[in-house]
């Protein structure tokens, strides 16, 4: 399914019912994340939470672009990532409660999101560790001889690992269908972009290693849709990977163990004023009601968080399974 | 049966195997066209052609990341690492993703595939080149582990992994790749993880040797018979993970002893674990200290008359059990 974004000429009536419903993932992921940190405020969430208040359009545009037979692969802060695929919020809150109705049944938590059934290979938490994974599953749909295209996200920081080189380069190599989308909030943790990379034009750090660039405004989710397609649709058909960079900006903390000492608050609060995806993109369509999205949003999380609390967390005789196929333990 | 070395029967085991399933395929370093650093893929591209036998760059976190996403997506992948050493390059791949995916996502995914790697010493390669790194191996939960030492369980230990559904570490000998041995003539030759093979039956001591070592033990122990008049039993385990600890604990409750041979560091080896394990299982049996003969505590030295000795030969083996009688 293409459909076109609002301010192109073609297809502005199936355009505009996608453009409302980018509008209300991306309002669903926003709300969701404002509450995934209040209940970790509450002690209801722990370990890690981070969260992509700010970067709502890099994941929507991106996920919009591709199909259901594509694989998605992600970061540690790939909520959104789940939520705009399709899995049910319930699941995506259980996990973070540790619940065993959560979408990894409580073993992987805020950082290790998973949904087999939707393509979503999963959020990682090791930096950079997803790229490799990219590269096989792209393997194997060639291997099977499909169209499937892998799109594979992670951050400018990331882009410092060696698994970039050695990823893009093999990929480049065995032309392989991946678009490395590099989702570039300026910050790995406290790291500014400048501070951490001698080219910070992300996008051309594909070029030696044979994988040429493309860039979107990852604040603009028509932008971004537009870059994914093209980069998704080219990469199916000639089956050769591409770099996308999406320049967007983290609002919160890096992880709720943030005291942001490393950036101004007026920056901020600038891109929160100027930049903000949803309220941009709300902007510029005609007949929507973003306080009725709110409440909506805001009632479906109410049900993921009651449902998470009303589930049970996994049972302790539970705690060896899937460690291996078998199910229970295999000693050593 | 056929008399065949290790390597042409690991590489029986790869050709069957890909023949027998169209999703295996395999990935490495010089595997394809130079035909593999020890030849053990020998023939494999010729034959199944560079979709399925195909060479890597030197990337070798990479590459088993590549197996890993394509075992998460219905392919069952070998990968080949040159030595065990540069597996250490991948060792995030290894193990905060091929082993903790399944677990992670809740079973979800399986990734069945096969990591295979040669080690050991005895080439005179010196310190980045001549470990046995099994005991890291053994240590992290959610994959499977075999060391074999013959060429009949180098290729039916083979084939078990690559039809296991769980990811397996594959530890072939270095030395032992040109060593003939009688295999079966069998497509479907399976060893089965988890089933120790008792190499020489004894009475008064039990030799456990792990991977080569399963071989040094028995030239030991045919030592021990005709000079020292020992009865030893050698036990070689095989697979490292599943263990099979009950035929070692039964040998040792009959021979009320037990040395460990392993080639490895001896901080935190595969002896020290065994012999934990056989304390808890048969101390009031035990009629003298558990012993470990293990390699020296140090890199690998490269000068000849030093590495010799800083990895166990039968002299040492044939001590040990000595100082126990
Ligand atoms: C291998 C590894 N090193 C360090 C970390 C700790 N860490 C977690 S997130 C992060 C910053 C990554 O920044 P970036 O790739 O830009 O992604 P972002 O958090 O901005 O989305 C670091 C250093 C880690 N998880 N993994
Ligand atoms: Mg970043």
């Amino acid at each position: 399914m293409r459909v076109a974004y609002p301010g192109t000429t073609s297809g502005m009536g199936d355009g505009l019912d996608a453009a409302r419903e980018w509008l209300k993932t991306m309002v669903l992921i926003r709300r969701f994340e404002e509450r995934a940190g209040q209940m970790y405020a509450k002690n209801k969430v722990g370990g890690f939470l981070h969260l992509a208040i700010g970067e709502e359009a890099t994941i929507v545009g991106a996920v919009r672009a591709m199909r259901d037979e594509d694989y998605l692969i992600s970061t540690y802060r790939s909520h959104g990532h789940a939520l705009a695929r399709g899995t049910d919020p319930k699941h995506v809150m259980a996990e973070l409660f540790g619940k065993a109705t959560g979408v990894s049944g409580g073993r992987g938590g805020s950082m290790h999101m998973f949904d087999a059934e939707r393509r979503f290979m999963g959020g990682y938490g090791i930096v950079g560790g997803n790229l490799p994974l990219a590269a096989g599953i792209a393997l194997s749909s060639d291997y099977r001889e499909t169209e499937e295209v892998t799109v594979c996200v992670f951050g400018d920081g990331a882009a410092n690992q060696g698994t970039f080189g050695e990823t893009l380069n093999i990929a480049a190599l065995w032309k392989l269908p991946v678009v490395f989308m590099v989702t570039n909030n300026q910050f790995g943790m406290g790291t500014a972009l400048e501070r951490h990379a001698a080219q910070p034009d992300l996008h051309k750090r594909g070029e030696g290693f044979g994988v040429p660039g493309l860039k979107c405004d990852g604040m603009d989710i028509g932008d971004t849709y537009e870059v994914l397609s093209e980069a998704i649709e080219k990469v199916r058909s000639e089956r050769t990977p591409l770099l996308v960079e999406a320049v967007t900006y983290r609002f919160a903390g890096h992880s709720m163990a943030d005291p942001e000492e490393y950036r101004e608050k007026d920056d901020v609060k600038k891109w929160r004023e100027q930049h903000d995806p949803i309220k941009n993109f709300a902007a510029k369509l005609d007949d929507v009601d973003l306080d009725a999205l709110d409440e909506e949003a805001a009632k479906t999380i109410d049900a993921a968080v009651e449902f998470a609390e009303e589930s049970d967390f996994p049972t302790p005789e539970s705690i060896y399974e899937h460690v291996y196929v078998t199910g229970g333990q295999v000693r050593g | 049966m056929a008399e065949l070395r290790y390597r042409e029967a690991l590489n029986q085991a790869l050709r069957e195997e890909m023949e027998r399933d169209e999703r295996v395929f395999i990935i490495g370093e010089d595997i394809g066209v130079f035909q593999g650093a020890f030849k053990v893929t020998q023939g494999l591209l010729e034959e199944f052609g560079g979709k399925r036998v195909r060479d890597t760059p030197i990337s070798e976190n990479t590459i088993v990341g590549v197996g890993v996403g394509a075992a998460m997506t219905g392919l069952r992948p070998i990968v080949e690492l040159m030595t065990v050493n540069f597996s250490l390059l991948a060792m995030d791949q290894i193990v905060n993703h091929m082993a903790a995916i399944p677990y992670m996502f809740n079973g979800q995914v399986q990734v069945p595939m096969v990591v295979r790697m040669p080690q050991g010493a005895g080439h005179q390669l010196g310190p980045t080149h001549s470990h046995c790194l099994e005991a890291i191996y053994l240590h992290v939960p959610g994959m499977l582990v075999a060391v074999p030492s013959t060429p009949a369980d180098a290729k039916g230990l083979l084939k078990a992994a690559i039809r296991d559904d769980n990811p397996v570490v594959f530890i072939e000998h270095e030395s032992l790749y040109g060593a003939k041995g009688e295999v079966p003539d069998d497509d479907d030759l399976i060893v089965d993880f988890g089933q120790a093979a008792v190499r020489r039956e004894g009475e008064d001591v039990t030799i456990v040797g792990i991977s080569r070592m399963a071989v040094t033990a028995q030239k030991a122990a045919e030592e021990l018979a005709s000079e020292h008049d020992i009865s030893a039993e050698v036990i070689d385990p095989r697979t490292l993970r599943p263990l099979d600890l009950d035929t070692i604990v039964e040998s040792v409750r009959k021979t009320n002893r037990a040395v460990i041979v392993e080639e490895g560091w001896p901080h935190g080896g595969v002896g020290a674990n065994l012999a934990a394990l056989i304390q808890e299982h048969a101390f009031d049996y035990l009629d003298a200290p558990i012993k470990r003969v293990t390699g020296a505590d140090l890199p690998m030295p490269y000068s000849k008359p030093l590495e010799q000795i800083a990895f166990p030969h039968e002299p040492q083996i044939v001590e040990a059990v000595k100082a126990l009688l």
